[in-house]
């Protein structure tokens, strides 16, 4: 009988090897140096009915556990949040450069955050990425609203633009309101830059429920949005409540994004390169590029993190920067290949 | 037993102006209709609308049941569209873009179930396409494709078919391959076909009743013997043609006009 390929499971253990790969490597890299025998053992500890033992010193745990360890897990979801969402946008909009960067999702959410920032005292921690994700929602229907008004929205370059042009203005916005408040410039500007520096487990807890949710809504949508790539017209005739349908992934998408934001600043490209990685190599049907990209996504982010904590060591790189050093490439290949 | 398809006084508009008015019929189980008439007249337009895929006013029935209150899932276990250029994104196989056509039969949430991918092997397999399953679409031909598309629609295991010019890309004898293809399945799935045909002679040769619309009205509607009349297709299609009839098959030829 028939079958739709689904995820080969060699990629699909390739993928989670790739992510656990990067996370140990994340774990062991820093100024101290501890072995990732010692930490796989230290983490085996923590397992209940297993007999391991950890042979980390109480400083060298503290290291691992209290400060790499939630760098590494919130890199690894908001990388992972970035990619789904990215292959998310791009299936419901039929546009392979679809991004929550380029769609003015990233910008509204830069943009609440910096509202949060400078208007609500401190302690707004919590009210963040509801800040974030307000803007979030703005960016992308300001974008999906232009791109339409001037018609055709699934045509590549025109959503795209109008998601440039409203990320631009928004992006003004932004650093008006912050040269306003310059007491909290160094923080509203340390956060655009993006990174995971000073993460902490609160900031993963933050985020956690938004990028579980939101991933678990757009991995249930897998196989619909492979019905939504023959169009909206045709998906309707299969029996699709397109309208609907897509209303709900793009909520599901910008709120995990606006999460992801929120905790990381504006970290581009992911959502591009991810999902156009798995495409190359595994498969083009959404049943295999969503759930991989979760996992790419993480394990791509971790190891951004790494190279951006190590280029210029002591200093510390943005994450942004290292990012877009290989996406903006990357684009430009998508591009090229798009028109031939 | 309620007819296949019941239309009354159905008319539709796109960006302001009127592109279907008042059409009425009546289409019977297991019956091939053919909406003939000149570009623009309204035919694609038609089958969108009984496919639910336009706002119309009017009503329409389909199985008794009015199309104005079913949700899309209803609709497409019911009707199946094969459109003029349906969209067959290059990376999807065979079997993945089949399997689409079991949308209306899988939980939102769910994958396909056996009695699914049963239901595309099937059809793969009546459209001899079955060895072309682990294929990319953008490796097939355009006879290959429109089998496949047609694979789709008969995997949806909806009583009725509706095609929009199904054979306008295919040479002359695919297009008498495809139409005898939709011609069996019809018989043998018992399927109402309503087919926007292009080509006048097929037209006739295939369908059981011709409706020939003009400027979005019915204005001729019958046999192929009845509705294929030189002063007919000179007054409506303004073309001069010649019409042969021959052992009760009719032919359009187009004639060209003396200088």
């Amino acid at each position: 009988m028939v079958h739709a390929r689904g995820i080969p499971s060699i990629w699909l253990a390739g993928a989670l090897a790739f992510l656990v790969g990067a996370m140990l490597l994340g774990l062991a890299t820093g100024p101290v140096s501890i072995g990732t025998w010692a930490i796989v053992q230290s983490a085996l500890a923590h397992v209940p009915l297993l007999d391991v033992r950890s042979h980390l010193s109480s400083v060298d745990s503290a290291i691992v556990w209290q400060v790499r360890a939630p760098e590494v897990v919130l890199a690894a979801l908001v990388g992972g949040m970035l990619a789904i969402a990215g292959s998310a946008y791009q299936g419901v909009f039929r546009n392979p450069l679809a991004d929550p960067y380029l769609l003015g999702v990233a910008a509204g959410a830069g943009l609440g955050a910096t509202l949060a920032i400078a208007y609500i005292t401190s302690g707004s921690s919590l009210l963040l990425p509801v800040a974030a994700f307000a803007g979030a929602i703005v960016g992308v229907a300001l974008a999906y609203s232009l791109g339409r008004s001037v018609g055709g929205v699934l045509g590549t370059g025109t959503l795209l633009l109008a998601g440039v042009t409203v990320a631009a203005f928004m992006t003004a916005v932004q650093t008006f309101v912050q040269q306003q408040h310059s007491d909290t410039l160094r923080e509203v500007y340390s956060w655009i830059l993006g990174g995971f520096g000073s993460a902490t487990w609160h900031d993963v807890l933050l985020v956690l429920p938004y990028i579980t949710i939101s991933s678990i809504v757009i991995l249930l949508h897998r196989r619909v949005l492979d019905v939504l790539s023959v169009g909206d017209e045709e998906a309707s005739a299969l029996g699709l409540h397109v309208r609907r349908t897509r209303l709900v992934i793009v909520v599901a998408a910008t709120a995990g994004t606006a999460a992801a934001v929120a905790v990381s600043g504006l970290i581009g490209f992911v959502g591009i390169i991810v999902p156009h990685t798995v495409r190359l190599l595994v498969s083009h049907s959404y049943r295999a590029v969503v759930p991989l990209s979760l996992l790419v996504g993480g394990g791509f982010l971790v190891i951004a993190d790494l190279l951006a904590r190590t280029v210029m060591s002591p200093a510390e790189l943005p994450i942004g920067v290292i990012t877009a050093f290989f996406g903006a490439p990357f684009f430009a290949v998508v591009l090229r290949t798009m028109r031939s | 037993m309620s007819a296949a398809i019941e239309t009354v006084d159905v008319s539709v508009s796109l960006g302001g102006a009127e592109v279907v008015r008042d059409v009425s019929l009546a289409v019977e189980r297991g019956e091939w209709l053919a909406l003939i008439g000149p570009n623009g007249a309204g035919k694609t337009t038609t089958l969108r609308a009984l496919a639910g895929l336009v706002p119309y006013e009017g009503s329409i029935t389909i199985d008794g049941r009015p199309l104005a209150t079913m949700t899309r899932r209803d609709a497409a276990k019911l009707l199946a569209v094969v459109p003029q250029a349906p969209q067959t994104p290059n990376d999807l196989t065979v079997t993945e873009y089949v399997l689409l056509g079991r949308t209306a039969h899988i939980g939102y949430f769910s994958s396909e179930s056996r009695r699914d991918r049963r239901a595309a092997d099937r059809a793969m397999t009546r459209l001899g396409v079955r060895q072309f399953a682990e294929r990319s679409l953008g490796s097939l031909s355009g006879g290959e494709l429109q089998r496949v598309v047609l694979a789709r629609a008969l995997a949806q295991e909806a009583p009725i078919l509706l095609l929009d010019e199904p054979t306008s890309a295919l040479d002359l004898g695919r297009q008498q391959l495809v139409l005898e293809l939709v011609d069996e399945l019809r018989r043998d799935h018992a399927l109402t076909v309503v087919a926007a045909m292009h080509d006048l002679s097929l037209a006739g040769q295939y369908a059981d009743r011709l409706v020939l619309l003009d400027r979005g009205a019915v204005v001729g509607e019958g046999s192929a013997e009845h509705v294929l009349t030189e002063e007919r297709l000179g007054a409506f299609y303004g073309a001069a043609v010649h019409v042969l009839r021959e052992n009760g098959n009719v032919y359009v030829l187009p004639r060209r006009r003396a200088r």
